[in-house]
């Protein structure tokens, strides 16, 4: 019988509390969380320490911001899972989010469904 | 100065925080605005500041105790300082960042700024003057102050 492969998950926010709570309400067995950042240049640091499959990230915090980290991300790892996790409610937003790279888009605040119904939505090709 | 559609939607960004943080409705008091001196604040205040089409902030006030019950309905356990500012600075962004499906793009946030004194006055970085928006949740008050030109 074949194992599932286990995705590692990174989960970036300048929000302690909404890093915990993503930690705390995922519930994708195929997940496991290698680590946390407070904002883009931190995130670029565990990325290369822990190599991640999925990400979530925050777009709008201190240092370097969510749309820079996933341009950047994605030039190291074409293949990463990039779900945007943000308060930003507008369209157009969301479609820079996308056209840098990110596969998906949640926006805050967000129901523990939500949240896992949109990373089942994004790792379902994975 | 914002109209009433504008005010319309800070209100319900600000019931829509709680619906889904807190999974309890906020009751809205009636907005007024601020036409002597400055609004007072609650213990802990998160300010986000206006750039871009509009210029001004948004702020999020509330009591420690709300922040607690609050935390606690969002199954943190971590009730430190630390957390208390967090999360005033997270409602505050939430609400600010919402509005941009009203106001746009251009309607640029800055990341929250916190200030922990009960004995505080909201100083505008602008000149309008401030509305409030009061939100009474459980047996706690808290208001949204937005200021904007």
């Amino acid at each position: 019988m074949n194992a599932v492969k286990p995705l590692k998950l990174m989960i970036v926010d300048d929000s302690n509390i909404i890093r915990r709570r993503i930690e705390r309400s995922q519930q994708i067995d195929r997940l496991q969380v290698v680590g946390a950042a407070g904002n883009g240049r931190e995130a670029l640091e565990l990325f290369r320490r822990t190599d991640p499959d999925v990400v979530t990230m925050d777009l709008t915090m201190p240092e370097m911001d969510g749309v820079e980290c996933v341009e950047k991300l994605v030039a190291l790892k074409p293949a990463l899972l990039i779900l945007v996790v943000s308060a930003l409610a507008d369209k157009a937003t969301a479609v820079e989010a996308i056209a840098r790279g990110a596969n998906g888009f949640l926006c805050k605040p967000f129901t523990d469904r939500q949240l896992n119904d949109a990373l089942a939505e994004l790792l379902q090709d994975a | 100065m914002l109209t009433e559609g504008e005010i319309r939607t800070f209100i319900q960004g600000a019931v829509h925080y709680f619906e889904v943080s807190a999974r309890q409705p906020v009751a809205v008091g009636s907005p007024y605005l601020v036409t002597d001196g400055v609004p007072s604040v609650h213990e802990y205040t998160g300010i986000i500041g206006i750039s871009g089409k509009r210029k001004g902030a948004v702020c999020f006030t509330a009591p420690r105790s709300m922040l607690m019950v609050l935390l606690m309905r969002m199954n943190e356990t971590d009730t430190s300082e630390d957390n208390m500012k967090d999360l005033i600075g997270e409602v505050a962004n939430t609400i600010s960042g919402n509005a941009r499906r009203d106001f746009g793009r251009e309607f640029v946030i800055s990341v929250p700024t916190v200030v922990a004194s009960d004995n505080g006055k909201f100083n505008s970085p602008v000149a309008s003057r401030a509305f409030v928006i009061p939100l009474n949740w459980r047996t706690h008050s808290a208001k949204l102050i937005v200021c904007l030109e």
